[in-house]
């Protein structure tokens, strides 16, 4: 690595720099400009990710690649950024999905493209920094501007109810972050004037607080997980955002809720979590098998995966709260197979949607005489999806499953009903969609995925097969930091 | 010269007077339906005032007038922010005034004459002082909104505006004399001394005390008495909304601190107790009812409430840390504003107000860059990050917290939630909705510069909100401890 050199700065700034160049480029004259300006922009984002994995250490939980600078002295805020095996592979994920789905985006998107791609650009600038902050309140500004290009990304280019959509996505998250603001201010109060997570790691509280403290988080990483009560706008959200909105929504941003767990709630009340740990476990199973059964019934494809990701992201959480080491490496696993999958399959239905223009299960049928070859690939995510072994699907959930059984046998018994709920919906829906005689009109125009979607569906068939077969790569860098984390979870805090 | 040196400290608004005085007689000998000399004439003055509070100011606080008049950081850096809102909305209403055919030398004359009553109210250390600067400012406002002759709701605002100011001025008053009944002087410090050393009727105090919030809170367009605030914002010209709607907040904030915090600082558990019923229920009505509105300048005045009900958190925290971050809310909140109702202004054209939320329809397609700005200067308003607005709420709440007001600091979340909804409204209308007409918005250069320097700076402040927040924090501290 180079000493001193700010990567997680540039990680940051650079899609954003580039976002706001792609903006410069103005009305849609100019779209093929802001397409190619885009791209570059998000694959040098992606490259200069790459060191952060290359020369990251892993034989400590230690923070790395810190950067501190005064940012409000007033209150003692810091421009702090710094990764440790959990939070770098998120900044990796996001940035890898980036380049993606701005060629996802490449001829779909025809009006205001250059706006179109500013937005994920500077999106994925933003959900860099919620990965990378370590001063809670920069991490509240990035949580909270991240929603702003969210918004307006469902609210322009999304479907027919796409208003409803955005507005209810914008509120219900605005909802619980500002409950955790009230924690974090009363944190800063009861810290003596300190805005550092580590600190807050750190510090003693006491048990009403410490309930009190997880409740308002809950709030906030509940709605973007979402876990299952507060899971509503999510299938909304998914079925109105244009393709690239879902591949980000699901491989993205349901694991910030996800990693504010690991990063706030967990470590900042570790008692108040293992003594609301049967709660959170109950919702997650809730999620597993109800929201796996409510995707049975969907007509909707994209309707359909998105109650199949609640239902895995209920992996995540059971995995969590289990407290041991193969819960809490499989849940992140999971994590960031769950990103690729599920990016993969808004991809695969973007696909569909962008020719026929339904999402719809019955205007399909047959699909595979038209495109055998996004047949294949689409067969590949989907099998990923029910966890087949040897994609990544597989690793996380039974690492999951296997932590379950240590912790109690029954959970372990509801979590892996998922193998055979999440098998049904995702291959009846697959064998309705794409096998069969041709359904119709439509369908027997189709023509096949040309380059540029073959290029995305490879590289995403590549990570899916890699983690599925080999996710050393991935595991030892989270080791550490789990393990660390687990030991710290152990301690009480009152 | 003797005389003139002990004058010091109020040279600017001498100045200013001056001025006044000569703008008047000037315009009578410009010709020309533009009033381009008056008009540069009237920047020039604010300029020249600017630069006067910077070369009289001094590290120490200065009485003058018979303790009639202070000088302090606080008061000088306020007044140069006056200047600054004065001055911008100056450029933002000239094109729109001289379309409506208002843009006349009593308009600015008028201005002025407001301009010189926050001064005073914002130097004011005496009852009596602080009175006529709000006087002055509050008549000039009356007639600035009644300017608009033949425009029935103008006149009809004006009418209310003035009955119900008159009203407040009359409880403010009223409790100014208990006050003074109770205590036997009319200087603020006088007043919070002989609090302290024992006052024989407190209940006169508490009695007075009431009459006093009751006003201010008039002023302010506190619930429950700011039935004013819609009419007035909706019926006035959009260029004297924006004045209503701005700088004179600033001079509302010096007041609330001349009187709240260093006059009655002894009965600040009477007081508040009394702020925060106001608070709460600003942020409710203000919050909820701005939902249902079609009207733009109605629903900037129900948010105007539900601002000052979270300004007035920060006042009843009742530290230091508080009334600082009161100051930078209502600072926020000023730069806030001038850009709304500027953007109102560069919207409409001659015979067309742009004051209805469906006018934003389709901004984004007719105008992205305008419709950015506006969606900057509405996140900001519902107080998102990574605008200035969120830095605003966030400092108020925190001094809230740190004096344990959790309760009504949930209730402000809440309700700012509720808030945002309101604001996002705007937001889908721009980018979201098709627009209605695809007429070419016409815009001056000189306003059009201005919008984008504004929104940029709420943007920018936002990301580097540190100084801006010292200087409001420093001169508050300053000017408190050093008395």
């Amino acid at each position: 690595m180079i000493l001193g050199f700010p990567l997680l700065s540039v990680a940051i700034w650079l899609p954003i720099l580039f976002g706001v160049l792609v903006l410069a480029t103005g009305n849609d004259r100019n779209a093929p400009m802001a397409r190619y300006i885009a791209l570059l922009g998000a694959l040098l984002g992606f490259l200069v990710t790459i060191p952060l994995y290359t020369g990251f250490d892993k034989m400590t939980s230690a923070m790395q690649f810190v950067e501190m600078k005064n940012w409000i002295p007033r209150f003692n805020i810091h421009y702090h950024l710094g990764v440790d095996g959990i939070s770098v592979l998120f900044i990796l994920l996001n940035s890898f999905f980036t380049p993606l789905v701005v060629l996802a985006g490449w001829q779909v998107i025809e009006k205001r493209v250059a706006q179109y791609m500013a937005a994920f650009l500077i999106m994925s600038g933003i959900i860099n920094g919620v990965f990378a902050s370590l001063d809670a309140m920069l991490f509240y500004v990035f949580w909270e501007a991240m929603l702003i290009p969210m918004f307006i990304i469902i609210g322009v280019w999304g479907g027919p109810n796409r208003v409803y959509a955005a507005v209810k996505f914008f509120l219900y998250t605005l909802l619980g972050s500002l409950l955790m603001l009230v924690a974090l201010l009363y944190l800063y109060l009861h810290s003596g004037g300190s805005f550092e997570i580590l600190d807050y790691h750190q510090m003693s509280i006491p048990m009403t607080a410490q309930i009190l403290v997880f409740i308002a988080f809950f709030m906030a990483f509940s709605v973007k997980v979402p876990m299952f009560p507060v899971h509503t706008w999510l299938p909304d959200a998914h079925v109105e955002a244009p393709t690239g909105g879902s591949v980000i929504l699901a491989a993205i941003m349901l694991k910030v809720g996800a990693y504010g767990f690991i990063r706030f709630s967990m470590p900042i009340a570790p008692d108040a979590s293992h003594s609301l740990a049967g709660v959170m476990i109950t919702l997650s199973l809730i999620a597993v098998v109800y929201i796996g059964l409510v995707a049975l019934t969907q007509s909707d494809m994209k309707k359909l995966v998105a109650y199949s990701s609640i239902s895995h992201m209920g992996f995540v959480t059971l995995g969590f709260f289990i407290f041991n080491a193969y819960g809490m490496e499989g849940a992140l696993l999971q994590m960031i197979s769950h990103g690729f999958v599920a990016g993969a399959l808004f991809l695969c239905i973007g696909v569909l949607y962008d020719r026929v223009h339904s999402r719809q299960i019955v205007d399909y049928g047959g699909v595979a005489n038209k495109m055998p070859v996004f047949a294949a690939f689409f067969m590949l995510f989907a099998m990923a999806n029910s966890g087949l072994p040897g994609t990544s699907g597989f690793v996380g959930e039974f690492i999951v499953i296997m932590g379950a059984v240590k912790a109690n046998f029954w959970y372990a018994f509801m979590a892996a009903s998922t193998l055979i709920f999440g098998a049904a919906y995702t291959l009846w829906m697959y064998k309705r969609v794409i096998f069969g005689a041709v359904a119709n009109d439509h369908v027997a125009h189709l023509k096949d995925i040309g380059t540029r979607e073959k290029i995305v569906f490879i590289v995403l068939a590549i990570t899916v097969m890699g983690v599925g077969l080999y996710p050393l790569p991935f595991s030892e860098i989270l080791h550490t930091s789990v393990n660390d984390l687990l030991v710290h979870l152990a301690r009480s805090k009152l | 010269m003797s005389f003139l040196s002990t004058l010091y400290s109020a040279y600017a608004e001498i100045f200013l007077l001056v001025m006044v005085s000569v703008i008047l007689i000037a315009d009578l000998f410009t010709s020309g339906r533009t009033k381009t000399v008056t008009y540069l004439l009237v920047q020039l003055t604010l300029l020249g005032c600017s630069l006067i509070t910077v070369a009289t100011h001094e590290n120490s606080v200065a009485h003058l007038f018979n303790n009639m008049f202070v000088d302090d950081l606080m008061s000088d850096v306020l007044k140069l922010l006056s200047y600054l809102a004065v001055s911008m909305m100056l450029v933002y209403s000239r094109s729109y005034l001289l379309t409506r055919g208002l843009f006349s030398g009593e308009f600015l004359a008028l201005t002025l004459f407001s301009l010189l009553g926050m001064m005073v109210m914002i130097s004011a250390s005496n009852f009596i002082s602080l009175y006529l600067g709000l006087e002055l400012l509050s008549l000039s406002l009356y007639a600035m909104v009644a300017l608009q002759r033949d425009s029935a709701t103008a006149t009809e605002a004006a009418m209310k505006y003035f009955i119900l100011g008159a009203l407040a001025s009359g409880l403010l008053l009223y409790g100014m004399s208990m006050l003074y009944g109770a205590t036997g002087t009319l200087n603020v410090n006088g007043i919070s001394a002989a609090i302290h050393h024992g006052v024989p009727n407190k209940a006169l105090l508490v009695f007075g005390l009431v009459f006093i919030v009751a006003g201010l809170a008039f002023k302010m367009g506190a619930v429950p008495f700011h039935m004013w605030v819609p009419d007035v914002y909706q019926g006035a010209p959009t260029a004297m909304t924006m004045l209503i709607g701005t700088a004179p907040k600033l001079a509302v904030f010096a007041f609330v601190m001349r009187i709240l915090v260093e006059g009655l600082q002894p009965l600040m558990i009477d007081w508040s107790g009394m702020l925060a019923i106001l608070a709460v229920l600003s942020m409710a009505v203000g919050n909820i009812s701005a939902i249902a509105q079609t009207n733009l300048k109605r629903m900037f005045a129900y948010s105007t409430i539900a601002h000052m009900g979270f300004l007035l958190i920060g006042i009843l925290s009742g530290t230091i840390e508080g009334y600082g971050s009161a100051m930078f809310y209502a600072v926020i909140y000023v730069l806030m504003s001038l850009g709304g109702f500027g953007m109102i202004m560069l919207l409409s054209r001659e015979g067309f107000e742009a004051d209805n939320l469906t006018d934003f329809k389709g901004l984004n397609q007719r105008n992205p860059w305008l419709a950015f700005m506006m969606l900057l200067l509405m996140f900001s308003m519902a107080g998102v990050p990574p605008t200035v607005g969120f830095y605003a709420k966030f400092s108020v709440l925190n001094a809230a917290v740190q004096t344990g007001h959790i309760p009504l600091v949930i209730i402000a979340v809440l309700f700012s939630l509720i808030g945002a909804y309101y604001y996002l409204r705007i937001v889908k209308l721009m980018y979201f909705d098709a627009p209605e007409s695809h007429e070419r918005i016409y815009m001056q250069p000189d306003s059009s510069l201005l919008i984008s320097i504004n929104g940029l700076a709420v943007l920018g402040l936002g990301i580097l909100p540190s100084t801006l927040m010292s200087v409001c924090a420093v001169s508050v501290q300053q000017s408190l401890l050093l008395h």
